[in-house]
């Protein structure tokens, strides 16, 4: 770190200005402290913030621009002198502002809220940072392909020497398929629970099955990727694939949907179980009140009012399935290939952008700069869901609320 | 729903000659399936658990060989002819003493404990004595005896590591059946690895260099071990702990408590519920595009691991924080305005000291969630082969480093199946640190829970 005895100088200086500010402000206020606007804590704090926070956005700028190479080694010092230069400038002026009409208060207050503002505009910059890297480096990538090819086409052959066939189509089908496995495990197995959860268990029981289903959702993709390379992916090669003849590899669409569709039940059943219990008491009481059983006030009267709902939590856990790396890193394979038979191996969107850029890759060749427009696509189709369905969801709540 | 009472009144008349205490078919059939219905339930909830224990099962069961690794006791003559031909004892000179020759005085030391046994066993041949130990083992005595040149032309015992095979055969993964057809070894190695087991002279043990080493080559399996993954994880969690703690908090105080109703706010809002949807491996695009070729930093640095680690989990910060600060009742913040304070003293010094305990849950849980995470980081070049340890804080964080579930991912694309045993391992020791971390999380809320 070549500027943090800058860093650390102008954290002194900010030290030293909340000593002088405080004991001026007490020499200003004589024996009667009510004088003052703000207690002379205030005014330290005034003057170390005045003297610190310019010098660290040099510090910052300067640390940026020097990692972007825009800035000399040899004029690294000249940042820390001028952001010193900027601290001792910042301490004289804090003190000059010192006296019986100054707001200390409300001066350090107007500071600190700019800061808390600051902070909260990361996530935008954090959103604008991915959308404009991902635009410029698709953009970089259609120069060299033609877009048309890219999203029509059924051929994905990266190839080093270049003339590569790279059509998102094979991709596609490949996440789709596997996302809808997924699916076809964790919504009914996760509606099911979430059902009995909040309509038939007992207290007891539900105090002990939810955490552990919530445990499911706490462990890392990365151990359902072992699992199914390791366990799901043998298994249903040995059992299924092989005696059916019908594929003879580990890695299957079948594997990873299956492991992929267990991630997702916590997912789902939270998500539903949040929902049911939305629904207002009354309903439920009505229906058995006119003599429904409980599974009937469920089908006919819960499942209804709790449709919409429902439909956003089933998009969320979409949109989680198809964003999905590691499972089907591990578990799916690598070939990409359109086949409707589940137990041969087929690979997606996220597969292929871990293996364009992992490893040397040049950044101007067609094969590493698809992964952008690969991760473009995906970041749309996951952004669209995601907002379709927390509008469901939004809607719905309104409903009852 | 409709056509329900049309179908009952038709029915009636005849249901009135039944009697009260017998159920009619209709009404059979509604029971059963009403049972069918919270079978279906309970059906539901018993196949997710299954799914999570087995899940547990097999990584447990998998993983549990690579805490234990086989070693051979052996006396080693450290012959001073091999080792320091100009015999000075000056460690450069030694220094340029390769492995093989470490290899040859380590083979001579396996044939005489074997002699010295009496151990002899139809068709041996000299790849399967040689074999016996790990190719690391030649590295490791020469790493003892450059730290101690004195050793020299003494005879040293050593603990020195087996090989992948043997190891595997004392933990049933190697078996004699399958020695056959395997290159690497052979039934009569096993032999001679049993006869040396029995006489007490190999042994398995705990493993301790598991969790202190660093990565080993393909070749090596039995000397693989995650301690740089370890620390480089470390360092990552640092960095969020560093930057996403206050960034988050402070970005949930201005959001829940400062901000105006305008379009901004409500833009930051609708953002921060996308990020937190967003996949992780979008983030690991970013952090190439952004922190990697735009700025400059190092690839396979833990600062970009953690930086990249930070946008990610500041989403879940920032939900958690902001329900914690809901939670905090108006009539807290009503009761410090009305006696004079500030809008900012309320909340620095009311608000936040009673939504500490909630933040504290939510940021763990929120780290928790940033160790797991693997996708991001194989973007960012954490999975190349590090072997060298990174520095002490601060220079280190530019150092290159392995994660702990990218060190897993990396086990896993591996021929040699002695690696498989390696990653559940791995994740083994991932899931002891989520759960304490998880366990931390629930004894904060527990201790400190309050209701208004």
């Amino acid at each position: 770190m070549p500027l943090s005895w800058a860093l650390f100088a102008s954290l002194l200086l900010a030290t030293a200005g909340f000593l002088v500010g405080r004991s001026r402000a007490f020499a200003v206020a004589g024996a009667d402290s009510r004088v003052l606007h703000s207690r002379p804590t205030y005014h330290g704090y005034s003057v170390a913030l005045t003297a610190l926070l310019p010098a660290l956005a040099i510090l910052a700028i300067g640390t940026i621009l020097r990692l972007m190479d825009m800035v000399p080694d040899a004029a690294v010092p000249v940042v820390g002198i001028l952001a010193l230069l900027a601290a001792v400038a910042g301490l004289g002026w804090g003190v000059t502002r010192i006296g019986r009409g100054f707001q200390a208060r409300n001066a350090v207050e107007r500071m600190v809220l700019g800061l808390l503002m600051l902070c909260s505009l990361i996530a935008i910059v954090t959103t604008v940072g991915i959308v404009l890297s991902l635009v410029f480096e698709t953009g970089r990538f259609f120069q060299v392909y033609d877009w048309k090819t890219f999203f029509f086409g059924t051929e994905w052959t990266p190839r080093f020497q270049g003339n590569s066939e790279l059509g998102i189509v094979p991709l596609l089908w490949g996440t789709m398929y596997i996302s809808l496995i997924a699916l076809l495990v964790a919504v009914p197995i996760g509606l099911f629970a979430a059902i009995y959860m909040s309509e038939y268990a007992t207290p007891r029981i539900r105090s002990l099955a939810k955490p552990a289903i919530e445990v499911l959702a706490g462990i890392p993709t990365i151990v359902y990727g072992l699992f199914a390379l390791i366990t799901v992916g043998p298994m249903l090669r040995d059992y299924f694939a092989e005696p059916l003849g019908l594929g003879s590899s580990g890695s299957s669409v079948l594997t990873a949907g299956l492991v992929m569709g267990i991630m997702l039940i916590p997912f789902v059943s939270s998500l539903s179980d949040d929902i049911i219990n939305a629904v207002p008491q009354s309903l439920r009481d009505g229906a058995l009140g006119l003599g429904s059983t409980p599974s009937e006030t469920v089908r006919q009267v819960v499942l209804p009012a709790a449709l919409p709902g429902i439909v956003g939590a089933i998009l969320l856990a979409a949109s989680r399935a198809i964003g999905e790396t590691m499972i089907v890193v591990l578990g799916a394979g690598a070939a990409a290939q359109m086949s409707l038979n589940p137990l041969e191996a087929m690979t997606t969107i996220t597969v292929k952008i871990v293996s364009q850029l992992t490893g040397d890759s040049d950044f101007n060749s067609p094969e590493t700069l698809v992964a952008f427009a690969l991760g473009l696509t995906l970041f749309v189709i996951t952004l669209g869901l995601n907002i379709v369905a927390l509008y469901i969801v939004r809607k719905y709540r309104e409903q009852y609320e | 729903m409709t056509d329900m009472p049309l179908s009952d009144t038709a029915a009636a008349p005849r249901r009135k000659a039944a009697s009260l205490l017998k159920q009619d078919a209709r009404t059979r059939r509604r029971n059963a399936a009403e049972k069918r219905f919270r079978l279906y339930g309970a059906a539901a909830i018993a196949i997710s658990l299954a799914a999570l224990l087995v899940l547990l099962a097999t990584i447990l069961t998998n993983g549990a060989g690579a805490f234990r690794q086989t070693y051979l006791n052996i006396p080693v003559a450290l012959d001073a002819e091999v080792l320091d031909p100009r015999g000075n004892r000056d460690p450069a000179e030694m220094a340029r003493v390769l492995t093989t020759s470490y290899g040859r005085v380590l083979d001579a030391a396996v044939r005489d404990t074997i002699a010295r046994h009496d151990i002899r066993i139809e068709g041996l041949s000299d790849d399967d004595i040689g074999g016996l130990i790990s190719r690391e083992a030649s590295a490791q005595v020469r790493d003892r005896v450059l730290d101690d040149p004195g050793l020299v032309g003494q005879t040293v015992e050593f603990d020195v590591l087996t090989s992948g095979r043997i190891d595997g055969y004392f933990k049933g993964r190697v078996t004699m059946d399958s020695a056959e057809r395997d290159g690497n070894t052979s039934p009569q190695q096993l032999q001679l690895a049993q006869e040396l087991a029995d006489r007490g002279e190999m042994v398995t043990r705990f493993n301790w260099d598991f969790l202190t080493n660093a990565d080993a080559s393909d070749q090596r399996p039995e000397a693989a071990g995650l301690g740089v993954a370890i620390l480089g994880s470390f360092y990552m969690m640092l960095v969020v702990l560093v930057l996403s703690v206050p960034i988050g908090v402070a970005a949930s105080i201005y959001l829940e408590e400062f901000a105006p109703k305008n379009h901004l706010t409500d833009i930051i809002e609708v953002n921060i519920s996308n990020l937190a949807a967003v996949p992780s491996i979008v983030f690991g695009i970013l952090g190439l595009a952004a922190f990697i070729n735009f700025v400059g930093l190092p690839q396979s640095a833990p600062i970009v691991g953690g930086l990249v680690l930070t946008l990610m989990t500041l989403p879940t910060i920032i939900i958690s924080t902001r329900a914690a600060l809901k939670a905090v009742p108006p009539s807290i913040r009503d009761a410090a305005l009305g006696v004079g304070a500030s809008k900012m003293q309320s909340v620095v010094h009311h608000v936040l000291p009673l939504a500490m305990p909630g933040i504290l849950t939510g940021t763990i849980i929120g780290l928790a969630q940033a160790l797991g995470e693997t996708a991001p980081l194989l973007l960012i070049g954490m999975v190349a082969f590090v072997r060298n340890y990174p520095d002490g804080l601060p220079g280190g964080l530019m150092d290159p480093a392995s994660a702990l579930p990218v060190q897993v991912y990396n086990w896993t694309q591996r021929s040699d199946p002695a690696f498989i045993e390696r990653a559940s391992g791995a994740i083994i020791v991932l899931l002891v640190f989520l759960l304490c971390m998880n366990l931390l999380a629930i004894w904060l809320r527990r201790k400190f829970e309050r209701r208004w």
